[in-house]
């Protein structure tokens, strides 16, 4: 008992060694209860909803082919959307960091835009330019490649809303990187690629990382664009939440809640990975 | 001073309630998507009829969305006064739910659908393929845009349509079904929605016909030019009611029973019948039917309840998951 409250004393006094500032209690009452009504209430209503299927009904939801053909197609499509964003992402936040030219004040704003259009008129515009028919999809129907209506176009939709994920997170990062830095490892002797490797690139790889998850988990959930461009063909260009809608569409509240806690459990796995691996190279960072 | 000031306040005050006698009401009415135009057009025509009748001054408030979203935000709480939707299930949703009482249908004649739609095409000008019946949208070759039927109630009718027209000629089920799912083996596309379906043939030009509702192809000949598209009617096809209802738990928590149902009733009147068939709604008033019949012209037409008993029915058998819609498309 004594052990019990001696320990207990100790969690208090680490806590509190914590907590140079004052007002940590209250801040965090304040963050657990912000965080429940937000995000934790939500949620486990969404649980329970699905728990009214029982195991043997969410089983039969989560080994249905149709489900799992969509979740395929859903990360996957979101997965090479998050590549390809952090790859492009990352020369645009250089770019805009790195070097000055006219007009670089509108690039930057630009880059939020797909915040703030709605993701239904970036779908209805992307299909009409990727249609076989549109000013860029023309080029491409003529090489034999369809984008509008095939897991392309979904690629591409996702790639539009999740751009801004990477380029706002790398940006002041790499701001953060002096140019001094680099100047140093080029005296000393090292290549441009060097300096990229070995200088900046450590640098900047958590926040490219965040960046990149960010960009994944919001390509995971997104319905409106993706509907107008998918084409939504069962098992090919099906994705999750569609999936969703039509079981909400027959008034089957805990099947559609069955798909969404399926897909929040994988991002929820992913993301723990993600950080996992931040958490591992800024601690071999460290060494 | 103060005198002066308490008769300007008073005269303020008369001056803002100068219509103390007659009641200010409120109702809202929860509909789908393409109602918009037909409801912006009646309800004007209903406020003047109650003002005169009760002496009230009444504002009606529109919500318009997807059929089946609608009906899911009156069973989650939006306090609609009425609904009006464009299948029965969606208001058999509220009954299951003890808003509406389960004879929801035989309040108002025709069963409480006070106009209705019918599937039909509408092909490229001059009809390059001849699509004239159903049978022709299963031929190889043919591209045929329809909403997916298990989120669109305007794709839904079309499977229905093309599956009654095989039942209604004689035809047995297994026959209706190869026909069915060979037309929608020439569906490249399975958009959301009835509108979603109308961009993609119309803007960006895919397919070759577009199945949808009679009163859709209306909004499109007036939206891009009556000059691109031909409408073709189908030999036979389904009767697509719009039904209506009151909600009964809202309009005795509002206490504006007499209003919404006095709303609904007059859908009916000939004047009310009249705006419908100028939106290419079919009318149930014979007269008026008559009367656009260039716009409208009588048609072959069955019910669901003849081919399918009901739609829930239907629903069920066809478009539940796993139902015959989803055996269609096999995994890849």
């Amino acid at each position: 008992m004594a052990q019990l409250a001696a320990s207990s004393k100790r969690v208090t006094t680490r806590f509190r060694a914590h907590s140079v500032l004052p007002g940590f209690n209250l801040a965090l009452g304040f963050t657990l209860l912000y965080l429940s009504l937000i995000v934790l209430v939500p949620l486990s209503a969404l649980f329970f909803k699905t728990a009214t299927l029982g195991w043997g009904g969410f089983f039969d939801v989560l080994t249905n082919d149709r489900v799992l053909s969509s979740l395929r197609v859903t990360f996957l499509a979101s997965l090479a959307a998050a590549v390809i964003n952090a790859f492009f992402g990352l020369i645009v936040a250089w770019v805009l960091v790195r070097y000055t030219f006219p007009g670089k004040r509108i690039v930057d704003a630009l880059v939020d835009l797909p915040f703030a259009l709605p993701t239904a008129v970036a779908g209805i515009t992307l299909a009409t330019l990727y249609a076989p028919h549109g000013w860029i999809g023309q080029y491409f129907a003529a090489q034999g490649i369809k984008v509008a209506y095939t897991p392309l176009g979904i690629v591409v939709a996702l790639t539009f809303i999740g751009l801004p994920f990477v380029v706002r997170t790398v940006q002041p990062v790499l701001e953060d990187v002096e140019a001094g830095v680099e100047e140093a490892a080029a005296s000393l002797g090292a290549g441009r690629w060097d300096v990229f490797r070995r200088v900046i690139f450590p640098a900047i790889f958590p926040a490219l990382l965040t960046g990149f998850s960010l960009a994944f988990a919001r390509a995971i959930g997104e319905y409106g664009s993706v509907i107008f461009i998918a084409g939504n063909m069962p098992y090919i260009s099906e994705i999750s939440p569609l999936l969703i809608v039509a079981k909400l569409e027959q008034y089957d509240y805990a099947g559609a809640t069955a798909i969404a806690v399926i897909m929040l459990l994988i991002s929820f796995a992913l993301l723990l990975g993600v950080n996992a691996l931040q958490w591992w190279t800024s601690r071999r960072g460290v060494r | 001073m103060k005198f002066l000031k308490k008769s300007l306040l008073l005269g303020l005050l008369a001056a803002l309630s100068n219509t103390a006698w007659s009641a200010d009401v409120s109702i809202l009415n929860a509909s789908y998507d393409v109602s918009r135009e037909f409801y912006k057009s009646y309800n004007p025509t209903f406020v003047k009829y109650w003002k005169q009748k009760t002496g009230d001054n009444l504002t009606i408030n529109q919500s318009h969305g997807g059929s089946s979203k609608q009906a899911r935000a009156v069973v989650d709480g939006l306090d609609a006064d009425v609904v009006t939707m464009n299948q029965s299930i969606d208001v058999d949703v509220l009954a299951d739910k003890q808003l509406i009482p389960a004879n929801w249908a035989e309040r108002l004649p025709n069963g409480s659908a006070p106009f209705s739609s019918t599937s039909v095409f509408l092909v490229r000008k001059g009809n390059p393929k001849g699509i004239k019946t159903w049978a022709d949208l299963a031929k190889t070759g043919i591209s045929a845009i329809i909403a997916n039927p298990k989120t669109s109630g305007n794709g839904r009718y079309a499977y229905l349509a093309a599956w009654g027209s095989v039942i209604k000629q004689g035809g047995k089920p297994g026959e209706a079904r190869e026909l069915v799912s060979k037309i929608f083996a020439n569906v490249p596309v399975l958009e959301t929605g009835g509108r979603g379906a109308t961009t993609t043939f119309v803007q960006r030009e895919i397919g070759d016909v577009l199945v949808t509702f009679e009163n859709e192809v209306g909004l499109i000949k007036q939206e891009y030019g009556a000059d691109k598209f031909d409408l073709v009617y189908p030999p036979i096809s389904i009767v697509a009611d719009l039904p209506v209802s009151i909600v009964d738990k809202v309009v005795d928590k509002h206490g504006t029973r007499k209003v919404a149902e006095a709303y609904l009733q007059q859908l009916y009147t000939p004047e009310a019948q009249e705006i419908a068939a100028q939106f290419e709604l079919r009318p149930r008033d014979v007269k008026i039917a008559k009367k656009y019949a260039s716009t409208l012209p009588p048609l072959k037409l069955f019910t669901v309840a003849e081919v399918f008993g009901s739609l829930k029915q239907a629903q069920v058998e066809h478009f539940k998951d796993g139902g015959v819609f989803d055996q269609f498309y096999s995994k890849k």
